[in-house]
């Protein structure tokens, strides 16, 4: 049956409903819940949220999870899922120290280490994961094990403090002894002006060869949106002590990796073998390398993320990131990951990792306890995965492809081949798993 | 009782946007075979999901009367119980489960909330018995071929005591001597008293078994003949269905056959897990320049088998044999080398193994070729925009955009897709699996159109079909597979289809020692 979707009218209101709401849905959900908890600091204790301490607060304390985020996205559009990577940081971060500590390393040649260990260990996963087709849900649960008793083993199940520069990195507004207020401000024009720039060279070519994505209107909305929220952020950073050097390296992790996901040969091949890994193998693509490549990476950011959580307490611990990789797997879900692979952004994961952090921070300042934080993000989650999957009905047609009994709502047909080749691809949806077990004979 | 069991009048079905079905009216007799044929998109499951529950009552303008009731059918729970059974085209079995667990799925034998596996398996038998399927109802389903499984749906229609039982394009999967099975099942059931409407674009198979046939077209009900009463031919109900007259099924096309410049020789492959299953034997065929060639074989013959693992060892293990173009060895250690050969395969399954459907047509249209539109593995999204937007022109791929999604595209749509991402890598041999299956009259002429469009450019084609009348009208030349062997070729003018189904059927000694041809 064809879908014929509804011709769009260039009025304002149309633009507006066409915005794709996978995409924005959680920037728009972010500014919402800023807003929100501006409301209620105001009206409640009478002071600000949105305040320049605030925000780089956010940005301080969520920072590893951010850059655990960005690799997670990757893992997860590949259609795997990484549960090792709050283990392999607690280790990565541990031999940094060590290195620090004990070896007497340049802080430089220490960070280094930790991010080659960590593309060391996500080879060792790659392996069994891409050419051995083992489920990256049990390689990486005995990497979660595996790679914890050598962070304990490594620690003598001690604290191992560090110093210097390398604690900088974590938490410090001077790099080298520059100052970064000011290249804040600048970075933040310039980059507001180039996005504008090369947004309106892009429409141009688009218009020209007749195949605009969007309507006139919806696309000035979105630029003038985004360069807006690039300069107030700028503005917001230089007020108070400038971007954190964290910051400096959060935004150029996003910007690199937004550019492999969607700019480079590698990063098509990542969301086409998530996909649909059979037909992507059928049409030329290395499925099993670039799956190799994405843990890799995923290994190389975690220790990268490592070193970030060792500077932040200035020591490497025991216990280091545990239960992280159940943050980085929700921002990915939240920020519009799709459970079946295939679809999700790094900004999305990006986002979505700033959602759990203004919900964690907004909720701190008003007092909230912590175990009532837990029971909300947690119904944050689910609500994102729901709105995943009513966004996804939507479009498609909604009622055009109504879901036939025996396929999944949305009614493709590689969503229901998908569930078929579920148990060896993704052991995580217990729904799956048991739907099956429950149902066999005891023969 | 009345004479017709089914009477539907007026029935309007809206969507957002489009109208599905307007005033359609379907009435069916009692106890006889009732084809529903009509275009892709003309509105045939759509109205026989408005039959059986699938829209709610209410969702729909018109009056349905069912057994002589007014039917007011809220789910599909409702419709089973008033005896409609819709067999949808996806069968709907658990793999994982035995023949018997699904015939009683969702309507298990059981005494007091614990399952009577006794019950189960001896009913089962029973059942399986009425429908001609000689297997333990203990075997799992995954462990059956299509056609069986195709029958364990109709056993579990019949465990619910259907008295309408509809078939959403029951022998689009089957090969031939399946397909008659099916067929000769459903005369047996009508003898039995149970009527039947089967939805097809199968026009022969329709002819031979259906009372009546009703055409739509473009969500309308255009007539209903009666294949006794009226001299009804395909022809007669082609024009009916697209609305004009189609000289021919084949466009006319003039060979220009060069010399042969693709060969494969005494190619072997094993089953991927059974490795010392022979599933391809030592065959050997050639392509010329500007020809068509066809590969026909039952189902399990071993053609898919052999051309995916042609197309670089994407199926099967213990691959050997050699294959040459213009007198050059080939390397086809992968599927991108195979790419990189001049190879190109279309999968006869385009929903799961061609096309990525959540995403748009750009990436789908440049997925193979994405090297040529990159340096230094950076795309440049502006090649991808215009080449994309230049695949969809020149296959006349109906779509607002080349932002649409694969999915939401009609069957003939998604398979010009296919042959335009293929065609984008500019191979020399394409091979084109099943490259009408599912697609209604109208676009398979124009798919037929472009294949000749490619050959005229002197490239080869080597065409996978189970409909013999395809083979015959597009192809120059035929081989013939059985059981992993090739039988036998056949030239354009000497090929007929019992020839053929000669070849396809010939008996060759399994152990493989034995020669071929």
């Amino acid at each position: 049956m064809t879908t014929v979707p509804t011709k769009t009218r260039p009025s304002l209101l149309s633009a507006v409903r066409n915005i794709n709401l996978r995409a924005y849905g959680m920037i728009i959900a972010l500014v919402l819940i800023m807003i929100l908890f501006q409301a209620l600091n105001v009206t409640l204790q009478n002071e600000n949220f949105i305040t320049p301490l605030n925000i780089t607060n956010v940005i301080l304390q969520n920072s590893y999870i951010l850059i655990l985020a960005i690799g997670m996205m990757l893992v997860i559009v590949n259609g795997h899922i990484d549960l090792s990577v709050g283990s392999v940081l607690a280790f990565c971060g541990a031999m940094s120290a060590t290195a620090l500590a004990d070896w007497d390393w340049p802080w430089y040649v220490a960070v280094l280490f930790a991010v080659a260990l960590g593309a060391a260990i996500g080879v060792w996963q790659g392996f069994w994961i891409a050419y051995v087709r083992i489920p990256a849900f049990i390689v990486t649960l005995a990497g979660m094990l595996i790679f914890r008793g050598l962070t304990l083993k490594v620690l003598d199940a001690e604290t191992k403090g560090t110093t210097g520069t390398f604690n900088e990195l974590a938490s410090g507004y001077q790099f080298m002894g520059v100052d970064l207020r000011v290249p804040t401000l600048v970075v933040g024009i310039a980059g507001a002006a180039l996005f504008v720039f090369f947004s309106v060279r892009s429409r141009t070519r688009q218009v020209k060869a007749g195949i605009a994505a969007s309507s006139q209107t919806t696309w000035l909305i979105k630029t003038a949106a985004i360069a807006a929220v690039m300069l107030a952020a700028a503005y917001t950073f230089y007020s108070y002590k400038g971007l954190p050097i964290i910051g400096w390296i959060l935004l150029g992790l996003v910007l690199l990796f937004t550019f492999i996901a969607n700019r480079t040969v590698f990063g098509r091949h990542v969301y086409a073998g998530g996909g649909n890994e059979k037909a992507a193998m059928l049409s030329g693509v290395k499925v099993k390398q670039t799956t190799f490549w994405v843990f890799v990476i995923m290994g190389a950011l975690s220790g990268l993320a490592g070193v970030i959580v060792t500077a932040r307490l200035h020591a490497a611990t025991p216990g280091a990131g545990n239960a992280f990789e159940l943050d980085a797997i929700a921002a990915s879900f939240i920020g519009g990951a799709s459970v079946t692979g295939g679809v999700g952004t790094i900004i999305g994961a990006v986002i979505g990792g700033l959602v759990m952090g203004v919900l964690r921070q907004g909720m701190q300042v008003l007092g909230i306890a912590t175990d009532t934080v837990q029971i909300i993000l947690g119904l944050v989650v689910l609500a994102a995965v729901l709105f995943d999957v009513w966004n996804k009905k939507r479009a498609t047609g909604g009622g055009l492809m109504p879901p036939i009994v025996g396929t999944t709502p949305g009614g493709s047909g590689g969503a229901k081949a998908k569930a078929k080749e579920g148990i060896d691809k993704e052991p995580t949806r217990a729904g799956t798993l048991s739907a099956t077990t429950d149902d066999k004979p005891i023969s | 009782m009345s004479e017709d069991i089914l009477r539907m009048r007026g029935i309007t079905k809206r969507f957002p946007g489009v109208l599905a079905l307007s005033g359609v009216a379907l009435g069916v007799k009692r106890a006889t075979i009732h084809a529903l044929v009509g275009e892709n998109g003309a509105g045939k499951s759509t109205l026989m999901k408005v039959l059986s529950g699938v829209y709610a009552y209410g969702d729909f303008d018109g009056e349905i009367e069912f057994d002589g009731q007014p039917a007011q059918f809220k789910n599909i729970r409702d419709s089973e119980a008033a005896g409609v059974v819709i067999i949808h085209q996806e069968l709907a079995l658990v793999g994982e489960l035995s023949i018997a667990e699904n015939i009683f799925l969702g309507n298990e034998r059981k005494r007091g909330g614990v399952i009577s596996w006794d019950r189960t398996n001896a009913e089962a038998a029973r059942l399986m018995q009425k429908v001609g399927l000689h297997d333990n109802p203990a075997t799992l389903v995954e462990k059956i071929g299509v056609g069986k499984q195709q029958l364990v749906e109709i056993a579990k229609a019949l465990s619910k005591d259907v008295k309408l039982l509809i078939l959403d394009e029951p022998t689009a999967a089957l090969n031939d001597s399946d397909s008659e099975n099916l067929l000769e099942l459903l005369r047996q059931l009508r003898e039995e008293g149970v009527t039947s409407i089967i939805i097809s674009h199968k026009l022969g198979e329709v002819l031979s078994v259906a009372d009546r046939i009703t055409v739509l077209r473009d969500g309308q009900s255009i007539e209903t003949l009666d294949t006794e009463a009226d001299a009804v031919t395909e022809d007669r109900l082609i024009k009916s269905m697209v609305g004009r007259d189609l000289e021919h099924l084949y466009p006319p096309h003039e060979p220009k056959i060069g010399k042969v410049f693709f060969e494969i020789n005494d190619w072997s492959v094993h089953h991927p897990e059974q490795r010392d299953r022979v599933m391809v034997n030592k065959a050997s065929i050639n392509v010329a320049r500007g020809e068509i060639v066809g590969l026909a074989g039952l189902m399990g013959a071993g053609r898919t088998e052999f051309a995916m693992s042609v197309f670089g060892r994407s199926w099967g293990s213990n691959i050997s044999g050699e294959a040459t173009m213009d007198g050059k060895r080939l390397h086809l250690r992968n599927v991108p080398e195979a790419i990189e050969s001049g190879l190109a395969y279309a999968t006869e399954d385009r929903k799961h193994y061609g096309l990525h459907l959540e995403y748009d047509l750009r990436e789908n249209f440049t997925l193979p070729g994405l090297d040529r539109l990159s340096t230094r593995g950076v795309v440049d999204q502006d090649k991808v925009n215009a080449v994309s937007e230049r695949l969809r022109t020149e296959f006349g791929v109906k779509a607002p955009s080349v932002y649409s999604l694969a999915g939401n595209l009609s069957g003939g749509n998604q398979q010009k897709v296919v042959l335009g991402k293929w065609v984008f890598t500019e191979p020399e041999l394409l091979i084109l699996d099943e490259p009408t299956r599912g697609i209604d009259v109208g676009a398979k002429y124009e798919i037929y159109e472009l294949i000749h469009k490619l050959v005229d450019q002197g490239k080869g084609v080597l065409m996978i079909s189970s409909e013999l009348p395809e083979l015959l009208g597009m192809c120059d030349r035929i081989y013939a597979m059985s059981a992993g062997h090739i039988t036998g070729q056949v030239d354009r003018a000497n090929a007929t289809q019992e020839e053929l189904m000669r070849l396809m059927t010939l008996e060759t000694a399994s152990g493989g020692e034995e020669q071929r041809q």
